[in-house]
């Protein structure tokens, strides 16, 4: 451990405990509608007609189409093709088509079985594979949203060196967020002057200012975005909500009232982005002695119906594609595609554990193939200081993933467990457990240029009690962002971190330091926390504490801090403290050509597990795991742990019961009986360990972790899986059908 | 289409509430008596952020109707700092890192006080597993429910 | 809207089941509010809540011949009864799967049996114990096994104007040997996508019950005879016959949980594995 920040608790875990915090639906304001959002219920097609039907009083309702939108009728993010409100044209089931507002719930909900909408139904694509067809053309000139191609040296020539070539493809399915909290907005007109306030749950509320300014033709001053608290986010709540947003919106400037419009679980998981599906074919050489020569990766991703994020998504896959490892040749072909489902988006690794789980099975199966051990075969090809990557990074971290390896081997018994569950695997009649495993880094913040652009800022503040406020538009989303922010500013001026305030993400009040995805929050905005205090304490010396006769901003800790803060709020002098992103001189990244310094740094990781697979019902429990990464830095153990400690679970879920089913271009298990996430006993015990190499940019060393653990558990567990089995299991979920299948291609056919 | 009445105790404090029988008793808490810690989730009693304790048993309230709560007496998240457990578990959640994002947290609580209050031990993750939380991965609140039963028993309380 | 009120007592209930057309119930609610959520209930149905009558209705009676189970008795007052678990252990190792904690304190054994769910853990452990329904009505009570009770999905020999009032469990000899299996997507809070309850009894008689396997849980008797005529060397099934007679009784179908093939796969595996481990005595 490199520092020994103190275990303290959260500091907004009191009003969470008591049931006080307020969250989207716990807020009323007067005069509030409900709002309502009626969607396609088919993949693609033309709107012939509306009707609503007489029968019912519409008097009440306030009802929105495209034809009222103000603005552009277009989600403003990377580009501009989804619109908010189906303008004639669906291209996916639950695209929203109108918009109704009322008072009473009961009747939105009537109201909703009241309007029939007619459709001429065209061929949805419903399988990225057959998204270059020409009758599915509906983006671009060929249903392409994106493509990345990053070349190393010459794949041809190192497959013409290898002894051993294996070329096998793996699929990842959709996986749901599931934040316990569904999600939701309330919009109101300001309640002075014209312009619009906007409450609700939410990760980056200067996407949504963005989106519905562009919206709602309005600028950007009229516009004020605040965040609740939110339960939960994981990506899912990253782009998303700039369109209940701008419904809200639209509905509370027809209606001039508050309105609060907040999906059910059902509408949640019917509706919004999941994790892009996909299809990676990995083609591997390597010599007989173990050393890889080539990987040629082709990877596909399904972006759903509209373009979103998936470009960026696209872009962390392919970086993440050839896994830990210094190979010479390395051609990596990356493609995202259309098809007519709900778009996909943000979730937690965006990308990266989809081109993981495919490149740590197939090293798997490489080793294998060898007669070499997981841990061996991967030994004689790391990644290390000086090593250069397949964007010609060259690493800066003088990262030893053997060691990070050994330790996880060692923790989970070694060679004597691996003997120990040979044995009871050869004396049980339905038992099969192994050890499995998988190697991985993941970029912490944007690529290369992306922090650049985002420009983040941050501000520093003395309250009127002289209290330290940070302003800063990243959101506490459960991860620990108000804790971890208290915490980086008071150790920067020697106090304690319950003196530090942090305000609410409200736009009229904070500036845009970026949105809180990316493993960015705290890495790359604790730092300007860091810098933006430091900042505050160099201009109140300099400008308001002639009495103190404080020469040196430096000497303005602790004490001398509380006390120059006390006498400049009691001297009305306002000062405050600011910084700005700048990239580290050493990152140079060429956008255009794809090479350089993809990510300014990477936390490095090695994940591993004890499997045992039932034969009888193919059923599979996760007996023991370890996670071991190396970040820089432990801001706080227990957030830190708690981060990885989710993760796992969550890509444990998405490895192994987490499905979306589809049907017709329609999720059809839209409920969390059917969408199924891990339980209490569900889940192993879970041991963490954090080796801290320090980066130089992160607040006392630390590295982004918030994406890190989503990586690691999908391919550890189906190596194990293969081992027990004797079975390659490709696939993600995993679920008992397709390893019985698997085990025993045979069954397809057989009758018992 | 009768309205139904019902009278019933919540958080020690007698309501009367008369509406549609099948309106959800986790509604009447939010919207009528705007306790609105017992939060929604899936609505469907599979995830357990709705929870409460009525008649002494941990329930769902997004799955009971209000027409049977008649006579019945209800605690809410909001009541638990009042108890002994309640408040132990509400202590030890903080010390030990139990809630991150916080939604499911007030009906993680209810349960774990409804835990304490029948000293469950060695069945803590069973007893719980109604309870669905995104964010945690579940170790810290097994962790945190365990340091408030070791709590009570130092204090040799229970209720 | 929905119709709804409160039975006032036993002879009240009784009576209003006897209106054309009869009421719907709600016990513990369970099913029916996760039904209605689901939009699965229709305007004009009015439901009669009984869980008011918990001094007439909730009950386990254990004696020397036999254990009541009172119709609004709940997962969890079972779970809480060592007596009744030890004489009849099915009931916990079924209880203990359904849903969980919420839903356990709610959830009744008779509520299992009249929502009539192909996949009801708790009808399969009675099953395997020959449980009976009493079935009364404002004309008397008629007793009837559980086994032959339901004749298609959501079908069940209950007459208009009656009601399951109390299960019967006959006490037995102690079986020699018994298992519950419940394969679901998960650990907890899960529906069964394969169930197989096993119950190889004193007097040598199998029960063999299956749980999402058909349109209601049932017991599949080819398969009882099977092991039945195996005696006590349970090694005499073989695998030839086993898959045979699988083959012709098992016939689940495929659904959003699960493949008929996995289904049928399952049940195999784990009798062959019966066949292979259940020990008398």
């Amino acid at each position: 451990m490199s520092n020994d920040n103190p275990a303290i608790p959260r500091l907004d875990g009191h009003d969470k405990v008591t049931g006080r915090a307020q969250y989207v639906d716990d807020i009323h304001m007067p005069g509030m509608l409900h709002g309502a959002t009626i969607r396609s219920t088919i993949a693609r097609g033309t709107i012939t007609g509306i009707t609503f039907d007489p029968a019912l009083d519409w008097s009440g309702f306030t009802i929105v189409t495209a034809a009222d939108i103000p603005g552009k009728n277009e989600v403003l993010l990377l580009t501009t093709d989804q619109p908010f409100l189906a303008d004639g044209r669906v291209r996916h089931h639950a695209e929203p088509i109108l918009l109704l507002a009322h008072e009473d719930r009961e009747m939105l909900r009537r109201a909703a079985g009241a309007i029939t909408i007619r459709y001429r139904e065209e061929p949805a694509c419903l399988d990225v594979r057959q998204a270059l067809r020409p009758e599915y053309l509906q983006h671009g000139t060929d249903n392409t949203f994106h493509k990345i191609d990053i070349i190393k040296g010459d794949v041809d020539a190192g497959f013409d060196e290898a002894d051993l070539i294996l070329d096998e493809t793996y699929e990842t399915g959709a996986q749901e967020q599931a934040y316990i909290e569904p999600q939701g907005m309330i919009a109101r007109p300001s309640p002075e002057g014209s312009g619009i306030e906007i409450f609700g749950s939410l990760q980056c509320p200067y996407y949504v200012v963005k989106a519905v300014t562009h919206l709602l033709g309005i600028p950007v001053e009229e516009l004020r975005v605040v965040q609740t608290t939110t339960g939960g986010g994981f990506g899912g709540k990253e782009e998303y909500p700039s369109i209940i947003a701008g419904h809200a919106a639209l509905l509370a400037l027809k209606s001039g009232r508050p309105v609060k419009l907040v999906y059910d679980r059902y509408e949640d998981i019917l509706a919004t982005t999941k994790r892009h599906p996909s299809i990676t074919r990995v083609k591997a050489g390597a010599t007989r002695d173990g050393r890889l020569t080539a990987l040629e990766i082709d990877l596909v991703l399904d972006g759903g119906a509209y373009v979103t994020l998936t470009p960026v998504v696209l872009s962390r896959a392919s970086l993440h594609a050839s896994g830990p490892y210094e190979v010479p040749n390395i051609s990596i072909r990356a493609r995202a595609r259309l098809t007519n489902t709900p778009p996909h988006g943000a979730f937690r690794g965006f990308g990266a554990p989809q081109s993981i789980f495919a490149v740590e099975r197939h090293i798997d199966r490489m080793a294998r193939s060898l007669g070499l051990s997981p841990l061996e075969f991967r030994r004689r090809n790391y990644l290390k200081l000086g090593s250069v990557m397949a964007t010609g990074q060259v690493v800066r971290d003088d990262i030893d993933m053997h060691e990070l390896a050994t330790t996880v081997y060692e923790r989970l018994g070694g060679a004597a467990r691996e003997a120990e569950l040979a044995a009871a695997n050869a004396a049980s009649s339905h038992k099969r457990s192994a050890l499995g495993f998988a190697a991985f880094y993941h970029g912490a913040g944007f690529t290369g240029s992306g922090e650049e652009r985002l420009a983040s800022q941050v501000a520093a503040r003395l309250d009127g009690d002289g209290h330290v406020e940070i302003l800063s538009s990243n959101t506490e989303i459960g991860q620990g962002t108000i804790t971890i922010f208290s915490i980086i500013a008071a150790k920067a001026l020697g106090l304690d971190p319950s003196e530090i305030r942090v305000a609410p993400p409200d736009t009229a009040r904070v500036p845009d330091s970026g949105p809180t995805v990316a493993s960015r929050t705290a890495m790359v905005v604790g730092w300007l926390v860091q810098q933006a205090v430091l900042d505050l304490a160099v201009k109140l010396a300099e400008r308001c504490s002639d009495a103190l006769r404080v020469v040196a901003p430096e000497s303005l800790r602790g004490d001398t801090f509380r006390r120059a803060a006390a006498q400049a709020v009691e001297s009305g002098c306002r000062v405050v403290g600011r910084s700005k992103y700048e990239k580290p001189a050493f990152v140079e990244w060429d956008e255009v050509n794809y090479r350089g310094d993809a990510y300014a740094t990477y936390a490095w990781a090695v994940y591993g597990c004890e499997v045992t697979v039932d034969t009888r019902t193919f059923e599979v429990e996760v007996t023991r795991f370890v996670a071991n990464q190396d970040v820089g830095g432990v801001l706080h153990p227990v957030l830190a742990a708690g981060q990885i400690q989710g993760g796992v679970v969550q890509a444990l879920g998405w490895a192994l019961c987490e499905e979306v089913v589809y049907d017709k271009g329609a999720v059809r298990n839209a409920a969390l009986s059917t969408y199924v996430i891990p339980t209490f006993v569900d889940v192993p015990p879970i041991e963490i360990l954090f080796a801290t190499t320090p980066y130089e940019f992160g607040p006392m060393g630390a590295k982004g972790i918030g994406e890190l653990p989503m990586d690691g558990p999908a391919p550890a567990v189906l190596n194990a899986i293969a081992v027990a089995l004797g079975a390659e299991p490709e696939r993600v979920p995993c679920r008992p059908e397709y390893l019985m299948l698997l085990a025993d291609p045979a069954l397809a056919d057989a009758r018992g | 289409m009768a309205d139904i009445t019902t009278t019933f105790r919540v958080n020690g404090r007698e309501v009367t509430v008369t509406g549609p029988p099948f309106r959800r008793l986790l509604d009447v808490l939010r919207e009528e008596l705007r306790l609105t810690g017992s939060k929604e989730g899936c609505g469907e009693g599979e995830c357990g952020a709705c929870s409460a304790i009525m008649n002494g048993e941990l329930i769902n309230t997004c799955i009971v109707p209000v027409l049977q709560a008649e006579g019945a007496v209800i605690m809410t998240v909001e009541m638990l700092a009042d108890t002994p457990a309640g408040a132990a578990v509400q202590r030890a959640f903080l010390e030990h890192g139990g809630a991150q994002c916080g939604i499911c947290t007030p009906g993680m609580i209810v349960a774990a006080t409804w835990v304490a209050q029948h000293q469950f031990r060695g069945e803590i993750r069973e007893m719980l597993a109604g309870n669905l939380c995104r964010c945690t991965g579940y170790d810290l609140i097994v962790t945190s429910v365990e340091a408030a039963l070791n709590a009570l028993a130092k204090d040799g309380s229970r209720e | 809207m929905i119709e709804a009120d409160r039975a006032r007592s036993l002879d009240d209930l009784l009576d209003r089941l006897a209106a054309l057309p009869p009421p719907r119930l709600i016990a513990g609610g369970t099913d029916v509010m996760v039904q209605l959520e689901a939009g699965v209930q229709k305007e004009g149905d009015h439901f009669l809540d009984v869980s008011g009558l918990a001094g007439a209705l909730r009950y386990h009676r254990l004696d020397a011949d036999a254990l009541e189970i009172g119709a609004l008795a709940t997962f969890r007052d079972t779970r809480l009864r060592s007596d009744v678990i030890s004489a009849f252990s099915l009931l916990e190792l079924a209880a203990r799967t359904i849903g969980a904690t919420q839903i356990q304190t709610r959830g009744t054994w008779a509520g299992n049996i009249a929502n009539g769910s192909p996949a009801a853990d708790g009808v399969a452990a009675l099953l395997a114990y020959d449980a009976e329904v009493v079935l009364a009505s404002r004309s008397g009570r008629r007793t009837r096994s559980l086994h032959g009770f339901f004749t298609g999905y959501k079908k069940m020999d209950l007459e208009p104007g009656e009601f399951i009032e109390a299960v019967r469990l006959p006490r037995r000899a102690p079986d020699r040997w018994r298992a519950f299996h419940k394969v679901g997507t998960r650990r907890a809070q899960a529906i069964t996508k394969a169930g197989l309850t096993l119950n190889w009894r004193a007097d040598g008689t199998w029960r063999i019950v299956g749980t999402s396997l058909a349109p209601f849980v049932k017991r599949y008797e080819t398969l009882e005879r099977l092991f039945e005529e195996a005696g006590d060397d349970l090694s005499r099934i073989d695998v030839q016959g086993l898959t045979a007679a699988v083959s012709a009784a098992v016939e689940p179908i495929n659904d959003i949980r699960s493949t008929a093939d996995y289904r049928r796969r399952v049940v195999f595996n784990l009798l062959r594995d019966a066949s292979a481990h259940a020990r008398t005595g």
